[in-house]
Protein backbone atom coordinates (compact mmCIF):
# COMPACT_ATOMS: atom_id res chain seq x y z
CA UNK A 1 0.00 0.00 0.00
CA UNK A 2 1.56 3.86 -0.71
CA UNK A 3 -1.22 5.34 -0.09
CA UNK A 4 -4.11 6.16 3.01
CA UNK A 5 -6.79 8.85 2.60
CA UNK A 6 -8.56 9.41 5.71
CA UNK A 7 -11.67 11.32 6.04
CA UNK A 8 -12.45 13.26 8.85
CA UNK A 9 -9.61 14.62 11.25
CA UNK A 10 -11.70 14.55 14.70
CA UNK A 11 -11.02 11.49 17.23
CA UNK A 12 -11.50 8.63 15.01
CA UNK A 13 -9.56 10.06 12.50
CA UNK A 14 -6.86 11.40 14.21
CA UNK A 15 -6.45 8.06 16.23
CA UNK A 16 -6.13 6.25 13.06
CA UNK A 17 -3.63 8.21 11.26
CA UNK A 18 -1.49 7.65 14.83
CA UNK A 19 -2.25 3.93 14.25
CA UNK A 20 -1.72 3.40 11.27
CA UNK A 21 2.31 5.35 12.17
CA UNK A 22 2.56 3.36 15.19
CA UNK A 23 2.14 -0.26 13.47
CA UNK A 24 4.04 0.71 10.87
CA UNK A 25 2.88 1.98 7.41
CA UNK A 26 5.52 4.09 6.22
CA UNK A 27 3.23 5.23 2.96
CA UNK A 28 1.73 8.40 2.03
CA UNK A 29 -1.32 9.86 4.86
CA UNK A 30 -3.57 12.46 3.26
CA UNK A 31 -5.87 13.63 6.35
CA UNK A 32 -8.91 15.65 5.08
CA UNK A 33 -9.81 18.13 7.66
CA UNK A 34 -13.49 19.71 7.22
CA UNK A 35 -13.07 21.75 9.72
CA UNK A 36 -10.77 25.02 10.15
CA UNK A 37 -9.71 23.80 13.31
CA UNK A 38 -6.89 20.97 14.23
CA UNK A 39 -8.94 17.94 15.30
CA UNK A 40 -10.14 18.37 19.36
CA UNK A 41 -12.19 16.76 22.04
CA UNK A 42 -15.65 16.92 21.84
CA UNK A 43 -17.18 16.23 25.15
CA UNK A 44 -15.72 19.27 27.22
CA UNK A 45 -17.93 21.60 24.85
CA UNK A 46 -21.04 21.06 25.98
CA UNK A 47 -19.32 21.65 29.71
CA UNK A 48 -15.86 23.45 30.28
CA UNK A 49 -15.72 25.16 27.09
CA UNK A 50 -19.33 26.41 27.58
CA UNK A 51 -18.51 27.58 31.11
CA UNK A 52 -15.29 28.68 29.89
CA UNK A 53 -13.08 26.92 32.41
CA UNK A 54 -11.47 25.71 29.50
CA UNK A 55 -9.87 27.22 26.06
CA UNK A 56 -9.86 26.65 22.72
CA UNK A 57 -6.45 25.07 23.21
CA UNK A 58 -6.82 22.58 25.66
CA UNK A 59 -9.13 20.66 23.85
CA UNK A 60 -6.63 20.39 20.85
CA UNK A 61 -6.30 16.38 20.12
CA UNK A 62 -2.58 16.61 19.19
CA UNK A 63 0.06 19.16 19.04
CA UNK A 64 1.02 21.25 16.39
CA UNK A 65 4.15 19.13 15.56
CA UNK A 66 2.17 15.93 15.13
CA UNK A 67 1.37 16.21 11.93
CA UNK A 68 5.05 17.22 11.05
CA UNK A 69 6.42 14.27 12.73
CA UNK A 70 4.26 11.79 11.98
CA UNK A 71 4.30 12.77 8.03
CA UNK A 72 1.04 13.74 7.99
CA UNK A 73 -0.55 15.70 4.77
CA UNK A 74 -3.03 17.37 6.55
CA UNK A 75 -5.36 19.27 4.59
CA UNK A 76 -7.27 21.21 6.30
CA UNK A 77 -10.31 23.22 5.44
CA UNK A 78 -11.00 20.48 2.71
CA UNK A 79 -13.90 18.61 1.79
CA UNK A 80 -14.53 15.12 0.14
CA UNK A 81 -17.15 15.27 -2.38
CA UNK A 82 -17.61 12.18 -4.00
CA UNK A 83 -16.04 8.41 -3.81
CA UNK A 84 -15.13 6.26 -7.01
CA UNK A 85 -14.55 2.52 -5.73
CA UNK A 86 -13.79 1.37 -9.51
CA UNK A 87 -11.18 4.40 -10.11
CA UNK A 88 -10.25 4.03 -5.86
CA UNK A 89 -10.14 7.62 -6.32
CA UNK A 90 -11.94 10.52 -4.16
CA UNK A 91 -12.99 14.23 -5.28
CA UNK A 92 -12.42 17.15 -3.05
CA UNK A 93 -14.10 20.20 -2.53
CA UNK A 94 -11.20 22.06 -4.29
CA UNK A 95 -11.65 19.79 -7.51
CA UNK A 96 -8.53 17.46 -6.88
CA UNK A 97 -9.30 14.01 -7.37
CA UNK A 98 -6.79 11.71 -5.07
CA UNK A 99 -5.83 8.24 -5.70
CA UNK A 100 -5.51 6.05 -2.67
CA UNK A 101 -4.63 2.34 -1.75
CA UNK A 102 -7.04 2.73 1.81
CA UNK A 103 -9.53 4.30 2.50
CA UNK A 104 -10.67 5.17 5.89
CA UNK A 105 -14.24 7.29 6.24
CA UNK A 106 -14.54 8.89 9.55
CA UNK A 107 -16.73 11.86 8.54
CA UNK A 108 -18.89 11.86 11.99
CA UNK A 109 -22.04 13.26 12.39
CA UNK A 110 -23.70 17.06 12.12
CA UNK A 111 -26.75 18.10 14.57
CA UNK A 112 -30.21 17.36 13.09
CA UNK A 113 -32.49 20.42 13.33
CA UNK A 114 -35.89 20.56 14.09
CA UNK A 115 -38.46 20.66 11.46
CA UNK A 116 -38.74 24.18 9.78
CA UNK A 117 -36.17 25.52 11.82
CA UNK A 118 -35.54 29.09 11.04
CA UNK A 119 -31.94 30.64 10.47
CA UNK A 120 -32.10 33.25 13.46
CA UNK A 121 -29.69 35.20 15.39
CA UNK A 122 -30.13 33.28 19.05
CA UNK A 123 -31.29 30.11 17.27
CA UNK A 124 -28.03 27.15 18.10
CA UNK A 125 -26.90 23.89 17.62
CA UNK A 126 -24.02 22.32 19.31
CA UNK A 127 -21.60 19.81 17.69
CA UNK A 128 -17.83 22.03 16.78
CA UNK A 129 -15.87 24.66 18.79
CA UNK A 130 -17.58 27.24 16.81
CA UNK A 131 -20.65 26.34 17.58
CA UNK A 132 -19.82 26.09 21.69
CA UNK A 133 -18.09 29.47 21.15
CA UNK A 134 -20.90 31.59 19.43
CA UNK A 135 -23.35 29.47 22.02
CA UNK A 136 -21.26 31.16 24.82
CA UNK A 137 -20.69 34.57 23.25
CA UNK A 138 -24.84 34.43 23.85
CA UNK A 139 -24.99 32.95 27.18
CA UNK A 140 -22.55 35.50 28.41
CA UNK A 141 -24.67 38.62 26.99
CA UNK A 142 -27.91 37.03 28.85
CA UNK A 143 -25.44 36.75 32.04
CA UNK A 144 -24.79 40.43 31.92
CA UNK A 145 -27.85 41.56 31.18
CA UNK A 146 -29.53 39.77 34.40
CA UNK A 147 -26.29 41.63 36.78
CA UNK A 148 -27.14 44.95 35.05
CA UNK A 149 -31.13 44.37 35.61
CA UNK A 150 -30.20 43.42 39.33
CA UNK A 151 -28.81 47.11 39.28
CA UNK A 152 -32.09 48.50 37.71
CA UNK A 153 -30.57 49.49 34.16
CA UNK A 154 -31.92 46.99 32.04
CA UNK A 155 -35.32 44.87 31.97
CA UNK A 156 -33.40 41.64 33.06
CA UNK A 157 -32.57 38.23 31.54
CA UNK A 158 -34.06 35.92 29.42
CA UNK A 159 -34.16 32.11 29.82
CA UNK A 160 -32.71 30.08 27.51
CA UNK A 161 -34.80 27.40 25.86
CA UNK A 162 -33.04 23.53 25.34
CA UNK A 163 -35.18 21.97 23.01
CA UNK A 164 -34.21 17.67 23.45
CA UNK A 165 -32.98 16.55 27.23
CA UNK A 166 -30.56 13.88 25.34
CA UNK A 167 -27.02 13.64 26.89
CA UNK A 168 -26.81 17.12 25.05
CA UNK A 169 -29.43 18.71 26.75
CA UNK A 170 -28.96 17.83 29.72
CA UNK A 171 -25.20 18.74 29.70
CA UNK A 172 -26.08 22.33 28.29
CA UNK A 173 -28.64 22.51 30.79
CA UNK A 174 -26.82 21.89 33.74
CA UNK A 175 -23.21 24.16 32.36
CA UNK A 176 -25.84 27.46 31.67
CA UNK A 177 -27.60 26.52 35.22
CA UNK A 178 -24.15 26.75 36.90
CA UNK A 179 -23.24 29.93 34.68
CA UNK A 180 -26.24 31.01 36.87
CA UNK A 181 -28.96 31.47 33.71
CA UNK A 182 -32.66 30.27 34.08
CA UNK A 183 -33.16 27.41 31.97
CA UNK A 184 -36.07 26.04 30.34
CA UNK A 185 -35.54 22.22 29.40
CA UNK A 186 -38.13 20.55 26.34
CA UNK A 187 -38.26 17.34 25.55
CA UNK A 188 -41.47 15.28 24.04
CA UNK A 189 -40.94 12.10 26.15
CA UNK A 190 -42.54 11.22 30.02
CA UNK A 191 -39.19 10.40 31.07
CA UNK A 192 -36.30 11.74 28.89
CA UNK A 193 -32.93 9.86 29.52
CA UNK A 194 -34.29 6.62 30.54
CA UNK A 195 -33.43 4.73 26.77
CA UNK A 196 -29.74 5.87 27.37
CA UNK A 197 -29.46 5.38 31.24
CA UNK A 198 -32.56 3.17 32.65
CA UNK A 199 -35.74 4.88 34.23
CA UNK A 200 -34.36 4.47 37.83
CA UNK A 201 -31.24 6.65 37.19
CA UNK A 202 -33.37 8.82 34.40
CA UNK A 203 -35.75 9.72 37.00
CA UNK A 204 -32.93 10.47 39.42
CA UNK A 205 -31.57 12.79 36.40
CA UNK A 206 -34.23 14.80 35.86
CA UNK A 207 -34.84 15.41 39.89
CA UNK A 208 -31.50 16.54 39.91
CA UNK A 209 -32.35 19.26 37.44
CA UNK A 210 -35.48 20.61 38.73
CA UNK A 211 -33.60 20.28 42.18
CA UNK A 212 -31.30 22.62 40.55
CA UNK A 213 -33.71 24.87 39.39
CA UNK A 214 -34.13 23.93 36.02
CA UNK A 215 -37.49 24.30 34.50
CA UNK A 216 -38.23 20.62 32.70
CA UNK A 217 -41.10 20.56 30.42
CA UNK A 218 -41.76 16.90 29.73
CA UNK A 219 -44.29 15.58 26.84
CA UNK A 220 -43.96 18.98 25.32
CA UNK A 221 -42.25 20.33 21.95
CA UNK A 222 -41.73 23.43 19.90
CA UNK A 223 -44.22 24.33 17.46
CA UNK A 224 -42.85 27.91 16.56
CA UNK A 225 -40.01 30.44 16.53
CA UNK A 226 -40.84 34.04 17.31
CA UNK A 227 -38.55 37.15 15.68
CA UNK A 228 -37.80 40.46 16.14
CA UNK A 229 -35.51 41.55 12.81
CA UNK A 230 -33.41 38.18 12.59
CA UNK A 231 -33.02 37.93 16.08
CA UNK A 232 -34.60 35.40 17.88
CA UNK A 233 -37.63 36.95 20.81
CA UNK A 234 -39.62 33.96 21.59
CA UNK A 235 -41.00 30.27 20.98
CA UNK A 236 -44.55 28.50 21.31
CA UNK A 237 -44.58 25.14 22.76
CA UNK A 238 -47.53 22.42 21.19
CA UNK A 239 -49.54 23.36 24.05
CA UNK A 240 -49.86 27.42 23.07
CA UNK A 241 -47.11 28.21 25.79
CA UNK A 242 -45.61 31.42 24.82
CA UNK A 243 -41.49 31.83 26.19
CA UNK A 244 -40.43 34.80 25.86
CA UNK A 245 -36.46 34.22 25.19
CA UNK A 246 -33.14 35.24 23.01
CA UNK A 247 -31.71 31.60 22.59
CA UNK A 248 -32.80 28.22 22.10
CA UNK A 249 -30.19 25.37 21.84
CA UNK A 250 -31.95 22.43 19.92
CA UNK A 251 -30.22 19.25 20.75
CA UNK A 252 -32.29 16.56 19.02
CA UNK A 253 -29.83 14.21 17.43
CA UNK A 254 -27.98 14.12 14.66
CA UNK A 255 -27.19 13.00 11.30
CA UNK A 256 -24.62 11.49 9.45
CA UNK A 257 -22.08 12.40 6.96
CA UNK A 258 -22.51 10.30 4.46
CA UNK A 259 -24.27 12.25 1.36
CA UNK A 260 -20.43 12.38 -0.50
CA UNK A 261 -20.92 8.66 -0.39
CA UNK A 262 -24.28 8.18 -1.54
CA UNK A 263 -23.61 7.25 -5.21
CA UNK A 264 -20.37 5.37 -4.49
CA UNK A 265 -21.73 2.00 -3.97
CA UNK A 266 -20.57 2.12 -0.51
CA UNK A 267 -23.70 0.68 1.43
CA UNK A 268 -25.22 3.44 3.64
CA UNK A 269 -28.34 2.72 6.15
CA UNK A 270 -28.41 4.59 9.38
CA UNK A 271 -24.02 5.54 8.95
CA UNK A 272 -21.27 3.59 6.48
CA UNK A 273 -22.60 0.10 6.58
CA UNK A 274 -19.30 -2.33 7.71
CA UNK A 275 -18.91 -5.67 8.58
CA UNK A 276 -17.14 -6.79 11.73
CA UNK A 277 -13.91 -6.14 10.49
CA UNK A 278 -14.99 -2.24 10.16
CA UNK A 279 -14.73 -3.24 6.23
CA UNK A 280 -17.51 -1.10 3.94
CA UNK A 281 -15.69 -2.15 0.78
CA UNK A 282 -12.52 -3.92 -0.27
CA UNK A 283 -9.37 -1.17 1.16
CA UNK A 284 -12.59 0.87 2.33
CA UNK A 285 -13.11 1.39 6.07
CA UNK A 286 -14.98 3.71 8.67
CA UNK A 287 -14.76 4.59 12.24
CA UNK A 288 -16.59 6.71 14.50
CA UNK A 289 -19.92 8.24 14.80
CA UNK A 290 -20.41 7.28 11.10
CA UNK A 291 -19.28 3.57 10.98
CA UNK A 292 -22.07 0.79 11.36
CA UNK A 293 -20.57 -1.95 12.14
CA UNK A 294 -21.58 -6.07 12.80
CA UNK A 295 -20.97 -6.37 16.26
CA UNK A 296 -19.28 -9.90 16.32
CA UNK A 297 -20.83 -11.37 19.51
CA UNK A 298 -24.01 -9.69 19.78
CA UNK A 299 -25.01 -10.63 15.90
CA UNK A 300 -26.38 -7.20 15.46
CA UNK A 301 -25.37 -3.95 13.15
CA UNK A 302 -25.00 -0.96 15.48
CA UNK A 303 -23.50 2.49 15.72
CA UNK A 304 -22.40 4.25 18.37
CA UNK A 305 -22.24 7.88 19.22
CA UNK A 306 -19.74 7.56 22.11
CA UNK A 307 -15.91 8.95 22.36
CA UNK A 308 -14.06 6.13 24.00
CA UNK A 309 -15.81 3.86 20.76
CA UNK A 310 -13.96 6.29 18.08
CA UNK A 311 -10.53 5.81 19.52
CA UNK A 312 -10.96 2.06 20.00
CA UNK A 313 -12.76 1.44 16.47
CA UNK A 314 -10.25 3.60 14.75
CA UNK A 315 -7.84 1.85 16.35
CA UNK A 316 -8.88 -1.60 15.12
CA UNK A 317 -10.14 -0.12 11.32
CA UNK A 318 -6.55 1.01 10.86
CA UNK A 319 -4.84 -2.26 12.43
CA UNK A 320 -7.26 -4.11 9.78
CA UNK A 321 -6.57 -1.91 7.00
CA UNK A 322 -2.76 -3.30 6.89
CA UNK A 323 -4.09 -6.80 7.46
CA UNK A 324 -4.82 -7.64 10.90
CA UNK A 325 -7.96 -9.05 10.35
CA UNK A 326 -9.29 -9.12 14.08
CA UNK A 327 -12.86 -8.81 14.48
CA UNK A 328 -13.98 -5.76 16.02
CA UNK A 329 -15.57 -6.63 19.61
CA UNK A 330 -16.03 -3.92 22.16
CA UNK A 331 -17.74 -3.13 25.19
CA UNK A 332 -19.61 0.25 24.90
CA UNK A 333 -19.17 2.83 27.48
CA UNK A 334 -20.14 6.44 27.78
CA UNK A 335 -20.25 8.91 30.71
CA UNK A 336 -21.99 11.92 31.10
CA UNK A 337 -21.03 14.73 33.39
CA UNK A 338 -23.59 17.32 35.44
CA UNK A 339 -23.61 19.47 38.22
CA UNK A 340 -21.89 17.26 40.86
CA UNK A 341 -22.55 13.88 39.22
CA UNK A 342 -20.77 11.56 37.03
CA UNK A 343 -23.11 8.50 35.52
CA UNK A 344 -20.88 6.01 33.41
CA UNK A 345 -22.69 2.68 31.78
CA UNK A 346 -20.88 -0.11 30.67
CA UNK A 347 -22.49 -2.48 28.06
CA UNK A 348 -25.80 -1.22 26.46
CA UNK A 349 -29.00 -1.17 28.58
CA UNK A 350 -31.81 -2.91 26.98
CA UNK A 351 -35.38 -1.41 26.42
CA UNK A 352 -36.47 -4.22 29.19
CA UNK A 353 -34.92 -4.95 31.52
CA UNK A 354 -34.29 -5.85 35.40
CA UNK A 355 -32.27 -3.84 37.82
CA UNK A 356 -30.33 -4.94 40.94
CA UNK A 357 -28.28 -2.63 42.82
CA UNK A 358 -24.80 -3.80 43.01
CA UNK A 359 -23.54 -1.22 45.69
CA UNK A 360 -25.28 1.73 47.77
CA UNK A 361 -28.97 2.44 47.92
CA UNK A 362 -31.16 4.36 44.95
CA UNK A 363 -31.45 8.14 45.48
CA UNK A 364 -27.80 7.65 47.74
CA UNK A 365 -25.01 10.03 46.16
CA UNK A 366 -23.11 6.80 45.21
CA UNK A 367 -24.54 3.76 44.16
CA UNK A 368 -24.06 1.14 40.96
CA UNK A 369 -26.43 -1.23 39.23
CA UNK A 370 -26.76 -4.02 36.43
CA UNK A 371 -29.14 -4.38 34.38
CA UNK A 372 -30.19 -7.85 32.79
CA UNK A 373 -32.56 -9.50 30.03
CA UNK A 374 -33.43 -13.08 30.00
CA UNK A 375 -30.87 -13.88 32.89
CA UNK A 376 -28.00 -12.18 31.30
CA UNK A 377 -26.06 -9.00 32.35
CA UNK A 378 -26.31 -6.71 29.39
CA UNK A 379 -25.52 -3.56 31.35
CA UNK A 380 -23.91 -1.83 34.08
CA UNK A 381 -24.15 1.52 35.60
CA UNK A 382 -23.06 3.86 38.26
CA UNK A 383 -24.25 7.12 39.73
CA UNK A 384 -21.00 8.79 40.74
CA UNK A 385 -19.10 5.40 40.99
CA UNK A 386 -15.31 6.09 41.04
CA UNK A 387 -13.15 2.83 40.32
CA UNK A 388 -16.26 0.39 41.09
CA UNK A 389 -17.82 1.18 37.45
CA UNK A 390 -14.58 -0.50 35.91
CA UNK A 391 -14.47 -3.26 38.79
CA UNK A 392 -17.90 -4.06 37.78
CA UNK A 393 -17.82 -4.14 34.30
CA UNK A 394 -16.44 -7.79 33.79
CA UNK A 395 -20.07 -8.63 34.77
CA UNK A 396 -21.43 -7.36 31.27
CA UNK A 397 -22.46 -10.99 29.63
CA UNK A 398 -22.24 -13.04 32.45
CA UNK A 399 -25.51 -14.81 33.88
CA UNK A 400 -27.56 -12.83 36.74
CA UNK A 401 -29.68 -15.49 38.77
CA UNK A 402 -32.94 -14.40 40.41
CA UNK A 403 -31.99 -10.98 40.77
CA UNK A 404 -28.59 -11.61 42.15
CA UNK A 405 -25.95 -10.64 39.64
CA UNK A 406 -23.81 -13.66 40.16
CA UNK A 407 -20.23 -12.59 40.84
CA UNK B 1 12.51 5.50 27.49
CA UNK B 2 8.43 6.98 27.63
CA UNK B 3 7.84 9.05 30.87
CA UNK B 4 4.14 9.31 31.78
CA UNK B 5 2.29 12.76 32.74
CA UNK B 6 -1.08 12.50 34.27
CA UNK B 7 -4.10 15.03 34.49
CA UNK B 8 -6.10 14.04 36.97
CA UNK B 9 -8.04 17.29 36.96
CA UNK B 10 -9.22 15.90 33.71
CA UNK B 11 -9.84 12.20 34.30
CA UNK B 12 -13.24 10.70 34.62
CA UNK B 13 -12.23 7.73 36.10
CA UNK B 14 -13.13 5.08 33.16
CA UNK B 15 -10.43 2.91 33.92
CA UNK B 16 -9.74 2.17 30.58
CA UNK B 17 -5.62 2.71 31.57
CA UNK B 18 -5.91 0.27 34.35
CA UNK B 19 -6.97 -2.74 32.18
CA UNK B 20 -4.88 -1.55 29.18
CA UNK B 21 -1.49 -1.24 31.39
CA UNK B 22 -2.38 -2.15 34.82
CA UNK B 23 1.82 -2.62 35.94
CA UNK B 24 1.66 1.01 35.41
CA UNK B 25 -1.64 2.64 36.37
CA UNK B 26 -4.35 2.84 39.18
CA UNK B 27 -7.49 4.37 40.34
CA UNK B 28 -8.05 5.45 43.61
CA UNK B 29 -11.23 4.05 45.94
CA UNK B 30 -13.73 6.41 46.46
CA UNK B 31 -13.55 8.75 43.24
CA UNK B 32 -11.72 6.41 41.06
CA UNK B 33 -9.18 9.00 39.58
CA UNK B 34 -5.81 7.98 38.24
CA UNK B 35 -2.88 6.61 40.40
CA UNK B 36 0.31 6.92 38.37
CA UNK B 37 2.27 3.41 39.74
CA UNK B 38 5.57 4.19 37.63
CA UNK B 39 6.71 7.31 35.88
CA UNK B 40 9.17 5.90 33.85
CA UNK B 41 8.08 2.38 32.74
CA UNK B 42 10.48 0.18 31.36
CA UNK B 43 10.52 -0.01 27.50
CA UNK B 44 8.71 -3.40 27.28
CA UNK B 45 5.41 -1.34 28.48
CA UNK B 46 5.71 1.36 26.09
CA UNK B 47 3.15 -0.02 23.82
CA UNK B 48 0.71 -0.81 26.60
CA UNK B 49 1.40 2.46 28.29
CA UNK B 50 0.69 4.11 24.60
CA UNK B 51 -2.05 2.06 24.07
CA UNK B 52 -3.43 3.64 27.81
CA UNK B 53 -3.13 7.08 26.72
CA UNK B 54 -5.06 6.34 23.70
CA UNK B 55 -7.82 4.18 24.91
CA UNK B 56 -8.24 7.30 27.67
CA UNK B 57 -11.77 9.15 26.93
CA UNK B 58 -10.60 12.40 28.88
CA UNK B 59 -6.78 12.71 27.68
CA UNK B 60 -5.68 12.67 31.21
CA UNK B 61 -2.58 11.18 29.96
CA UNK B 62 0.40 12.05 27.95
CA UNK B 63 3.62 9.82 26.71
CA UNK B 64 6.33 11.69 26.12
CA UNK B 65 9.43 10.28 24.70
CA UNK B 66 12.45 10.63 26.05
Amino acid sequence: MNRIVVVGASLAGLTAVETLREEGFDGELVLINGETHNGYDRPPLSKKVLSGVMNESEVMLKSSDFFVTKRIDHRIATYATALDLNARTIALGSGEVLAFDGLLVATGLRPRPLPRQPVLRGVHMLRTLDDAIALRADMMKEKVLKATAYAGTTSGSLAIVIVGAGFLGCEVAATARQMGLQVILVDPLELPMARQVGRELAGALVRKHMHQGVDVRCRRSVSSFQENKGQLSGVTLDDGTQIPTRIVVVTIGSLTNTEWLQSSGVPLDNGVVCDSFCRAAPGVYAAGDVASWLHPRLGVQMRLEHRMHATQQAMAAARNMLGADIAFDSLPYFWTDFYDTRIQVYGRIPAEYEMTVLSGHLGESNYTAAFSRGGIVEAVAGWNAGRDIHKISILVGKPALKGVVDV
Amino acid sequence: MIKIHIYEHKCVGAGQCVMASPEVFDQSQDDGIVILLQQHPPDELARSVRNAAKLCPALAIKVEET
